[in-house]
């Protein structure tokens, strides 16, 4: 009987030999990007040493995060939250509007309307990076032409740090928002038509069937998405974060988000110690709202749960 | 139907805000590319603008004879993404075939195996170590191709349900009947089947090879040769950034002749979006599907 069940499994598993080996290639390169560094980020207790290796340098305890935590960790905190909850709500807000605006259209400009706005998400944030030049440029750039078209003065742009915040959420909108607009586009198309049948056979305008049908119906869809969001809240787009302020140091304390501060420590200041330790910081954090985010989402929403 | 005054009000209302959302989408790149079409003396006198005085090809010009580094570049940028597309998508499809099959015996572990890559890394730090340590991929194609783009857990699930929902379970096992082996069960039967998330996965992963820079710039500190387009265009970006905030203290003279003029920096990144530009009206099917799969599953 043992032996049968033995030959049995056996055989099931040579069956599906040919499903590992299939797999194998997947499965070997999630094992070298994600789990060959893991044990690297031990590197945040101690004092690396180049020649002595990750396993030999010393070990420090918690003095990085100590020199961390006293020195930059809450700036580089503070702008990463408030961006991304800056970038929630006004890519939320814009993305819904437009969603609605567009599903209630049925003419052939439709489609030309959706393929505008997705456009700027395909490209590189190098790219956005020139683009906005063209706009902020100091000498050449349009906004100061017009400005001192009006009479005004031109402003250096890439110096004067108090504009950043909204440059930044705006960029961040003009690239994103077609994206975010998708999944609401796609939401409100799968809505039963019969609700706003009865609506109009009751006389409802289009403003009323916004506001008393789509709208409490888009709720779930927003909060998942919302949830989703505070799940990444302390990860940003480093290319957004780097690029778009042409790395300009008069500048970081307003564009230091924790990866480009990774980032700098890391290959431009070569603070391997301060970089491991932020690094470290951001994963544990992160991975605790990711999963926090997610028991929420298994408990209103099984469905839409990653686990 | 009758449409009552309030509607026709929201129907004209909502082409005009439409019309001025999709123009601010699309106007800054007819920016970057009338100023690449601008000539130099003109852009430096007049700014950057929608409509030069003089319409000239000069820039282009110039990097059709100046073509050494930008022609090289633009064939690293294109090797790399048919190279990681190819590959990424095949192993992404294969794995997540693989976790479709209803009977495999160590689904679930293999299942946490993937997900726990989509809850937690390392972070740069430990990740460049070992990909500059451990690999050596400092400074090699490899360091463009490898590090992080060539496949994510992400897709992996995407693939996974959409092999679970769109093919029936009935064919697989009228196959199997039939007497097919697991391999021809995969491409005779399922992978026919899967073509629009092949080409959805595909799209997602040749965008971001094309698009990224992060590798390059990580990883290739001294091998400025295998630079692609978007790290060319990244490096005289910066190049440009030192001599504005070094100025005053050095001869602006040995850092400035590398640069190019703006007109032809701004043709440059035209040439650099360009392939996107052209493929993206007969891709965006494939890529609205993706973010709707996406979107809706997490």
């Amino acid at each position: 009987m043992r032996m049968g069940e033995k030959k049995r499994s056996l055989m099931r598993f040579k069956r599906f030999l040919p499903i590992y080996l299939m797999m194998l290639p997947g499965l070997l390169y999630l094992f070298i990007n994600s789990y060959m560094p893991l044990p690297g980020l031990v590197l945040a207790f101690k004092n690396y040493n180049a020649n002595k290796g990750i396993y030999g340098s010393p070990w420090v305890g918690f003095k990085n995060f100590k020199y961390l935590f006293a020195n930059d960790a809450w700036y580089i905190t503070r702008n990463t939250i408030l961006y991304n909850l800056a970038f929630i709500v006004v890519n939320t807000c814009l993305a819904i509007a437009i969603a609605i605006i567009l599903s209630e259209m049925s003419s052939k400009m439709k489609k030309v309307y959706q393929s505008s706005i997705l456009m700027p998400f395909m490209l590189s944030t190098v790219i956005v990076s020139y683009l906005v030049y063209a706009f902020l440029g100091t000498d050449y750039g349009q906004l100061n032409s017009l400005l001192v078209k009006l009479g005004g003065q031109p402003i250096s742009w890439y110096v004067e740090s108090k504009y950043w915040p909204f440059i930044l959420v705006f960029v961040n909108a003009w690239k994103g928002v077609g994206y975010s607009c998708i999944v609401y586009i796609a939401t409100i198309t799968g809505f039963d038509t019969s609700y706003y049948e009865a609506a109009v056979m009751d006389g409802a305008s289009k403003w009323q069937q916004i506001r008393l049908i789509t709208i409490p119906l888009l709720k779930s869809t927003v909060i998942m998405m919302t949830v989703l969001a505070i799940g990444r809240i302390f990860y940003s787009d480093f290319g957004l974060f780097y690029q778009v302020p042409r790395n300009s140091g008069a500048l970081f304390r307003v564009t230091n988000t924790i990866d480009t501060y990774v980032y700098r420590s890391l290959l431009e200041l070569g603070d391997i110690n301060m970089s491991a330790a932020a690094g470290f910081y951001q994963s544990i954090v992160g991975f605790l709202l990711v999963i926090g985010t997610n028991l929420l989402l298994r408990k209103k929403d099984p469905e839409n749960a990653i686990f | 139907m009758i449409e009552g005054r309030s509607d026709r009000i929201f129907k004209v209302m909502s082409h005009i805000v439409m019309v001025l959302v999709s123009l601010a989408a699309v106007l800054p790149m007819l920016l970057l590319a009338a100023s690449s079409l601008t000539e130099n003396a003109i852009l430096l006198k007049n700014g950057y603008s929608y409509f030069p005085e003089k319409w000239t090809l000069d820039n282009y010009k110039y990097i059709l004879e100046n073509s050494d580094k930008i022609f090289k570049a633009y064939s690293i940028s294109i090797v790399l993404t048919v190279t990681g597309t190819t590959l990424g998508t095949a192993i992404t499809v294969l794995l997540g075939y693989g976790l479709s099959r209803p009977n495999l015996p160590g689904k679930s572990v293999l299942m946490i195996f993937v997900v726990v890559t989509m809850l937690f890394n390392g972070g740069l730090v430990p990740t460049y170590m070992n990909y500059s340590n451990t690999f050596h991929l400092k400074n090699t194609f490899l360091g463009l191709l490898i590090p992080g783009l060539l496949m994510n857990g992400f897709h992996v699930m995407l693939v996974k349900s959409y092999f679970t929902v769109s093919v029936p379970q009935e064919i697989m096992d009228a196959a199997e009947i039939d007497g097919a082996s697991e391999f021809r069960k995969f491409s005779k039967v399922a992978l026919p089947l899967a073509v629009p998330i092949i080409a959805t996965i595909a799209l997602f992963v040749g965008i971001a090879y094309w698009n990224d820079w992060n590798n390059g710039y990580i990883y290739l500190s001294t091998n400025t040769d295998l630079y692609s387009i978007q790290n060319l265009l990244n490096r005289m970006q910066q190049n440009l950034q030192f001599i504005t905030q070094n100025a005053s203290t050095m001869s602006i003279g040995t850092a400035a002749k590398d640069i190019p003029s703006e007109g032809v920096r701004m043709a440059i990144s035209v040439l650099g979006v360009l392939p996107i530009l052209i493929v993206y009206p007969f891709v965006q099917r494939f890529f609205i599907k993706g973010i709707t799969l996406g979107g809706v599953k997490g």
